[in-house]
């Protein structure tokens, strides 16, 4: 068999099937929404910070996409509390596939990194760094 | 009794024709033919979105460049003469093939979508205002959608859809509300690439005619697949592309009546379109070429000639009979899995191609199970994005059909999606 069914491991399904960390915050820091052109899907990011702003305390997300991008972003929403804006800026495609622990097919990256994507952009905007009206986050590697 | 038998032509020596069936696909893409998985034989599924290209088709392609390869129109000398006499033979080829009066009445584009486009800005652009409406369907691809809603933004005319129907048909008595007096252009997909239906264009065109409006028929899912008549269509203008009829990418066509192509004003301008050029003025080539400015696509041309003829020596009816035979067998054996959804119009009556969703698998990830098991289908909006909105779906999986497909195929996308969704309940 190739890649795809592999990437079909029973820890991704059942992040996709029972999304973790799945809705809305009372009070984000900063909401973000994503999505992939070439295919529709959709991620919205939330993130609350600590009052140095320097660490992520919560985060929640939403979304409709297929089992790669809604696990990827289930996954990354555990991995993201505790962690530093730094260390999240710092997240590459390498430590994302790391992270869903399979091989990715080449034309699956794009929905794999979405969510990272999606807070990431989230992050700079909210540091100034990027103009809202001109980000459309969209994931190109 | 099998399928089988009910081929309307030797399928199996048509797929001879055709190398790239026989190639095998899977494992890994950067390393292909060295890995395991390797073994996989292909199911080509995604003819809607391209057909594949038969040894004739290339033969062709290559004797122009090993042979005769040289500028139309430009040269005295013999390469440049042969080229231009192939090139020009085309379009009559073309011409034939769709019932048009002559060469006259085919520009040859780069596929349907600039075709529309044309149109679009060399009518569109002049002819629409204010007070003005275009009328469209809601299953239209997005190269008339969003072509038409563009050129309304810029010229004040309303853009109108007409509503599709729960089983996936156009709503004929609202097309007969929208249509309206004020209506300029009626432009309407005839096969739906995403829903399979075949919309009654005749009685279209009829409607438009009764308000002096025109219509253009998106033939990009019918020419491949059916026999097409400008004539019976009654329609002024239709566009299609031969990369999706055994041609190569790069060359498609307009159909326009000839009386209204010549009122057209040139959409692109340049060398190969012009007669007389002064600093001051110039003045226009006749039909076709007004609208053909520069080197077009030669070799391209000259493949989409080889491919109807191609096409031709099968017939068309018996390619459409085929499509029909596998669109019924492909929706009648994928709605009897559980939890499959299928959208547009019974399999008795529709196109060659079946979109659908496996309740809980993602068409994403649909197609990725699929590839594995060497099968290419689409997945996706299809460009079809607001009818997909309106289905109140993000994407579906779509397999589409040739005249080189088989039940033995169907039957491995039948057993494959059925795996797929094994893997997710
Ligand atoms: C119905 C329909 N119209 C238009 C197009 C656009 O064709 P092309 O991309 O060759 O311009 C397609 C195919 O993609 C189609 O299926």
């Amino acid at each position: 068999m190739g890649l795809g069914s592999d990437m079909y491991r029973q820890q991704i399904l059942d992040h996709y099937k029972n999304p973790r960390n799945y809705g809305e915050l009372e009070d984000p820091d900063f909401t973000h929404v994503g999505e992939n052109p070439s295919c529709g899907d959709t991620i919205q990011m939330e993130v609350a910070l600590d009052d140095a702003e320097e660490t992520i305390e919560a985060v929640r997300f939403t979304g409709d996409g297929c089992a790669i991008s809604m696990a990827s972003a289930s996954m990354l929403s555990e991995r993201l509390h505790g962690m530093s804006v730094d260390e999240l800026d710092a997240l590459d495609t390498d430590d994302i596939t790391e992270m869903l622990g399979v091989d990715i097919s080449p034309m699956r990256v794009k929905c794999a990194v979405l969510g990272r994507q999606v807070a990431q952009d989230g992050a700079k905007i909210h540091r100034g760094e990027l103009d809202p009206d001109r980000t459309r986050t969209k994931t190109e590697e | 009794m099998g399928v089988q038998e009910q081929y309307p032509f030797d399928v199996e020596a048509a797929r001879a024709d055709f190398p790239i069936l026989d190639r095998k696909v899977g494992g890994d893409p950067e390393t292909p033919g060295e890995g395991p998985g390797d073994d996989t034989p292909l199911v080509y599924l995604d003819n809607a979105a391209t057909s594949h290209t038969p040894d004739p088709v290339v033969d062709a392609i290559a004797d122009y460049y090993r042979g005769y390869n040289a500028n139309v129109h430009r040269g005295i000398h013999q390469l440049s003469q042969e080229a231009s006499v192939a090139y020009e033979e085309a379009h009559d080829t073309v011409a034939d093939f769709v019932g048009a009066d002559g060469r006259e009445e085919i520009i040859f584009t780069k596929n349907t979508t600039e075709a529309m486009n044309l149109v679009a800005y060399a009518w569109g652009l002049e002819e629409l205002g204010p007070g003005d409406n275009v009328v469209l369907s809601e299953m239209e691809h997005h190269a008339s959608l969003v072509t038409w809603q563009q050129i309304g933004k810029r010229t004040g005319a309303d853009v109108r859809f007409v509503e599709v129907t729960d089983e996936g048909y156009l709503d004929m008595n609202h097309a007969a509300e929208l249509i309206d007096d004020d209506t300029e252009m009626v432009s309407v997909v005839h096969v739906s690439n995403a829903l399979g239906t075949i919309n009654p264009i005749a009685e279209l065109a009829d409607l438009a005619h009764d308000h002096d409006a025109l219509i253009f028929a998106d033939a990009a899912q019918s020419v491949p697949n059916r026999p097409v008549d400008v004539k019976a269509l009654d329609v002024d203008f239709l566009a299609f592309s031969g990369h999706k009829m055994c041609g190569p990418t790069g060359i498609g066509a307009l159909y326009g009546r000839e009386s209204l192509l010549d009122e057209m004003q040139p959409y692109l301008y340049g060398g190969d379109m012009i007669r007389r050029v002064s600093f001051e003025d110039s003045t226009w080539e006749d039909l076709p070429w007004k609208f053909e400015a520069g080197t077009p696509s030669i070799a391209q041309g000259i493949g989409f000639a080889a491919a109807i003829e191609y096409l031709e020596a099968i017939g068309m009816e018996r390619i459409e009979a085929h499509e029909d035979l596998l669109a019924a067998y492909a929706y009648d054996e994928l709605a009897a899995i559980d939890g499959v959804e299928i959208y547009g119009p019974p399999g008795d009556d529709r196109g060659g191609l079946v979109s659908f969703n496996v309740d809980g698998v993602h068409a994403h990830d649909l197609s990725s199970i699929l590839n594995d098991y060497g099968i290419a289908i689409r997945a996706g909006d299809h460009c079809t994005q607001p009818l997909h909105d309106e289905l109140g779906i993000s994407a579906s999986a779509r397999a589409s059909f040739y005249l080189y497909n088989t039940v033995e195929e169907i039957d491995a996308l039948v057993d494959a999606v059925g795996e797929a969704r094994d893997l997710f309940v």
